[in-house]
């Protein structure tokens, strides 16, 4: 029989019809229950309201270095909340307080606003009371029953600034980002990481808070644990542990040059691993832990040196003679040159082109590749350039990643600027409102690009790899990391390498060398067109096998500062141990990366007028 | 079209669901902490306008072109779904979830509102070809791949209660053509032992009573094979497995599949929600005037809870005259698919029905603690622009079946 015969179709009907009435009566009897048996005491229990939820905060979990050494901790604090009940008895509350808790009447009215929106929970006064505070009050607790005080774990970070811009800190959930719906379990006085790692593993190391039902009567007073709500004790959050070195940061710290500004980034080519990465001026972030008062962070965020800006990351900069080495790339995967060829005209201290004379910073004569690297002569590089043509040369970068963030796995990482190809130029200066001399600047690493020290940092790991790939930087070990290759050929690779070697042996960066220890690297003096130049240099050792990739930039670092020797040093510190001797036999010699470049037509922006929201 | 061959009955009781939804959901605004779902019901009315457009051109389609169209628009929704599994967003209450598809960071829907109406077309094009009711669980294969794949791609948004409205279409659909009951329960088994095997002796009594079964209906040796190992499996290995876990992971792991299991939120939205149905009492405090909700103490109260508002304001009558609306609906649309002309339009609306059935069931349920939380919308009621419109276009659809049956006297039948 078909099933859609009229006649079992119609017991199927009522079958139906049976099992919806059943499964609705059910549900209503349920309702009877509630609304009809037990309606006393559930309306008993919504007039009073009194029910109020209290967070207890989860312990963040710990952020630690390669070696488990502690990053970020928890340490016991107070909060100071009120479990008020009415508008007014609040106010009397907090003006019976004020003297204690040091509440101007400012921040009373906002305290009393947030009443408004939020009646039924718990407000907070102070999320980070100090104990004598804690104590004060709790003379005071017969006067003032609403009163609820808490133990809640309270971020500490034992490095302070040497390592501030990379672990980051926290703050307290803001008005927008509870409203926003966004988050999910949400909560007033929340913690969220507000930059560095702290804000990037954010939701693994929160945790979970817990919670706690309390009923309170008329006048706020707790009066018992809730009977029909259970206590959820908060989780802990995951414990973070990244591939930082911290005593290699603190060597970086020290070596850098006093109250000067710039940034320094180590990393193992092979893996990735972030080991270093440091910015200065530093800022303190416990400061931030419970609150920074108004001032502290107007003075924090208005500073002219931006202490709260990570360079390493957030920082562009002219890539300037370091960015050869692209020039250099291209040249030898198109065999436009090899490392012995020479250019037409022998650098005489500068080109003339057009109607423009492009200079050099000396006067370097018939050169190679390999020495035009080594000496970083500038007219090798804008024939070279010219030979390459603008269109390949901005092809290739593209490829090598100058177009897009190095990928750390960090908030806030700057995307280089960079011309995808010359349409850039059209549209900046118009169709014909611009000549081939951009080739020129383009191939000493001036004008229109500005590059993080991340990247250039990841483009020297791929030169430093004897594949020519390497990953994205990582603090955080993850399964799979993106890699990013030159895709030449490793002799010529190897041939590349060994020109960065002669850097360092007896090139611009020869002051810096250290004996037990080959070293490959290149300066570069970046053009700035508000001050002295920017110092560069980004090197790695050993050079037949390298297991780091150091590179710095010191601001304005034009009057003898040495950038070179600062990462030698740093990368000596690392391979050597601590009691490595420092670069040059003995004496500490210094040297100014004094490859400069022509003030470019027009500079794209440099790191002075930074700009960033406040977190 | 000749008018008085439109059916009024489903027409009425629509309206009437409607109209009290729209209320609902304006006195849901009413509160007297400042929210954003002051406004809310003006959106909804827009949404409102798009339903009754979709009912309309919905009615004008005939279920020949629907039955051509329903592959169509059943992959349609499969790929919607894989999208948004890819680039989708979350919001709400399940912020952590991918379910909502967004162009330009605006979000312009939840697709599996409408997978859920295409999975009951592509389903009802493939049962009603048959002309004898399937009788083995592999004749029943291919019906499980239909509501699988939605299933499954709505299972790792995660939004487990969508994927329970998908169950229960499918088991619905199935009694529909006549599955007999035995064979859908050896269907439900898994999922049976799945939920007993956290205790061991309702597991153990289960199995047994499971093997007399199998030995009493004698399905084909292979097929009872697999059921009696899929059951054991479900049983011992997902218990064992479940017990490796250390309560953090299996805590992870629940509000993975259900992301608004999170205690801290749902322990307080239960209690608030039962305060405030409770308090309502037998009269209720009078529409709008609902002090739990005015005072925001009832979460959600314009999405998943927007009944506990009617069970404050309305009281226990309210409540009862909203369940028989919705009992009414469900008694119209069964007679529609009991007269309809032809197979396909009868499973169709059936399937129609067992929707707006899960729906009430679960998200009622829901509210006076009957049914875990799971967020899903309240047909009619709920604010949400997908839904609603789905809601409004499967109306369309019965009305549709509905007039082709009276226009062909079978109706008279």
């Amino acid at each position: 029989m078909s099933w859609y015969h009229p006649h079992s179709v119609r017991r199927r009907a009522a079958a139906v019809r049976v099992i919806t009435v059943t499964v609705f009566g059910i549900l209503a009897l349920a309702f009877f229950r509630a609304q009809v048996l037990s309606t006393r005491r559930y309306r008993l229990q919504s007039e009073q309201n009194r029910l109020r939820p209290v967070w207890l905060p989860a312990a963040r979990g710990v952020i630690t270095d390669r070696n488990g050494v502690v990053l970020a901790d928890n340490v016991p604090g107070y909060s100071v909340a009120v479990l008020a009940s009415a508008l007014d008895s609040l106010r009397s509350t907090l003006h019976t307080i004020a003297p204690i808790a040091n509440l101007d009447s400012a921040r009373i009215e906002g305290l009393l606003q947030r009443f408004q929106r939020t009646p039924h929970e718990p407000l907070v006064l102070r999320q980070d009371a100090s104990f004598e505070l804690v104590a004060a009050l709790e003379e005071q607790r017969v006067v003032i029953p609403e009163l609820l005080i808490q133990t809640e774990p309270k971020r500490s970070y034992p490095h302070g600034e040497i390592a501030a811009h990379v672990v980051g800190y926290v703050g307290e959930i803001s008005e927008e980002e509870l409203t926003s719906g966004l988050l999910p379990g949400a909560h007033r006085g929340m913690l969220m990481g507000r930059d560095g790692l702290e804000r990037q593993y954010d939701v693994r190391l929160r945790g979970r808070d817990g919670v706690r039902f309390v009923e309170v009567d008329a006048l706020g007073r707790t009066v018992r644990e809730a009977v029909e709500a259970t206590t959820l004790k908060p989780q802990r959050g995951d414990t973070l542990r990244t591939s930082l070195d911290i005593e290699l940061q603190h060597f970086i710290a020290e070596v850098f040059p006093r109250g000067q500004r710039g940034a320094v980034m180590a990393m193992d080519p092979r893996t990735g691993e972030v080991l270093a990465l440091y910015s200065s001026p530093g800022f303190d972030p416990n400061a931030f832990v419970g609150g920074m008062d108004p001032d502290e962070w107007h003075a924090l965020s208005h500073s002219e040196d931006q202490p709260l800006f990570n360079r390493a990351i957030g920082g562009l900069y002219p890539p300037a003679s370091p960015w050869k080495l692209a020039v250099a790339v291209s040249a030898l995967k198109r065999g436009a040159a090899g490392l012995d060829s020479h250019m037409e005209i022998p650098c005489r201290g500068g080109l003339l082109y057009g109607n423009r004379y492009f200079r050099c910073w000396k006067e370097h004569g018939d050169l190679s590749l390999r020495e035009a690297i080594q000496f970083s002569c500038d007219v090798y590089f804008y024939q070279l350039g010219l030979k390459l043509t603008l269109d390949n040369l901005l092809r290739d970068a593209v490829d090598m990643g100058f177009g897009e963030r190095s990928g750390i796995d960090l908030p806030g990482e700057q995307l280089p600027l960079f011309p995808r190809s010359n349409k850039y130029y059209d549209e900046q200066y118009g169709r014909g409102g611009w000549t081939n001399a951009v080739t020129l600047n383009l191939a000493i690493g001036q004008g229109e690009n500005s590059q993080s020290l991340s990247n250039m940092v990841r483009f020297y790991a791929m030169l430093a790899s004897p594949t020519g790939a390497a990953p994205a930087p990582r603090l955080v070990a993850e399964e799979s990391v993106p890699l990013r290759s030159l895709h030449m050929s490793p002799a010529a690779l190897a041939e590349l390498q060994d020109a960065l070697v002669q850097v360092v042996r007896t090139g611009t960066a020869a002051g810096a060398r250290i004996a037990e220890l080959e070293i490959a690297g290149k300066t570069g003096t970046a053009q700035n067109a508000r001050g002295p130049a920017h110092g560069w240099f980004l090197g790695f050792a050993p050079a037949d096998r390298p297991a780091v990739v150091v590179g710095a930039i010191v601001e304005f670092a034009g009057h003898g500062s040495d950038v070179a020797p600062l990462v030698t040093r740093i990368i000596a510190r690392h391979l050597l141990g601590p009691d490595a001797p420092p670069p040059g036999s003995g004496e500490l010699e210094f040297m100014l990366p004094s490859d400069s470049a022509p003030a470019p037509r027009r500079l794209l922006p440099d790191t002075s007028p930074l700009s960033r929201p406040p977190a | 079209m000749q008018a008085h061959r439109l059916d009024r009955s489903l027409l009425v009781t629509t309206a009437v669901l409607v109209v009290v939804g729209m209320l609902t959901l304006y006195s849901a605004g009413q509160t007297d902490v400042p929210s954003f779902v002051t406004e809310i019901w003006k959106r909804q009315l827009l949404w409102l306008v798009l339903g009754i457009v979709g009912a309309i051109l919905m009615f004008r389609v005939s279920p020949r072109i629907l039955e051509w169209a329903t592959p169509y628009a059943y992959g349609i929704a499969i790929a919607l779904l894989i999208l948004t599994l890819l680039v989708g967003t979350g919001a709400g209450t399940a912020a952590s979830a991918k379910s909502w598809l967004a162009v330009g960071g605006v979000r312009i829907g939840q697709p599996v509102e409408a997978a859920k109406l295409a999975t009951i077309l592509m389903l009802a094009r493939h049962l009603a070809g048959k002309r004898e009711a399937p009788a083995t669980l592999v004749e029943i294969v291919p019906s499980l791949v239909i509501v699988s794949v939605p299933f499954l791609l709505v299972a790792l948004q995660p939004d487990l209660g969508s994927a329970i409205v998908f169950l229960g279409i499918l088991f619905a659909m199935l009694f529909w053509v006549g599955v007999k009951g035995w064979l859908l329960l050896l269907l439900a088994s898994p999922l049976i032992s799945l939920l007993l095997g956290f205790n061991e002796y309702p597991w153990s009594a289960w199995i047994v009573v499971l093997t007399l079964i199998l030995l009493v209906v004698r399905p084909y040796v292979l097929e009872g094979l697999v059921v009696w190992l899929t059951n054991v499996a479900m049983g011992v290995v997902v218990l064992k497995l479940w017990q490796t876990l250390a309560p953090y992971q299996q805590n992870r792991l629940l509000s993975f599949l259900n992301p608004e299991l999170d205690p801290r939120a749902t322990g307080w939205n239960i209690i608030q929600s039962k305060v405030a149905i409770g308090s309502g009492g037998i009269f209720g405090k009078g529409f709008a005037e609902g002090t739990q909700k005015r005072l925001a103490f009832l979460p959600e109260q314009h999405t998943d809870f927007i009944f506990s508002v009617i069970g404050e304001e309305l009281g226990f009558i309210g409540v009862l005259v909203i369940l028989a609306l919705f009992t009414a609906l469900l008694m119209v649309l069964v007679r529609i698919a009991r007269g309809a002309t032809d197979t396909y339009s009868s499973v169709l609306v059936l399937g129609v029905a067992s929707m707006v059935f899960t729906h009430v069931f679960v998200n009622v349920g829901m509210t006076v603690g009957l049914m875990p939380i799971v967020g899903i919308p309240l047909p009619f009621f709920s604010y949400g622009g997908s839904f609603l419109v789905t809601c409004f276009v499967a109306v369309g659809l019965a009305l549709r079946m509905a007039w082709e049956s009276r226009l062909s006297g079978y109706a008279a039948l």
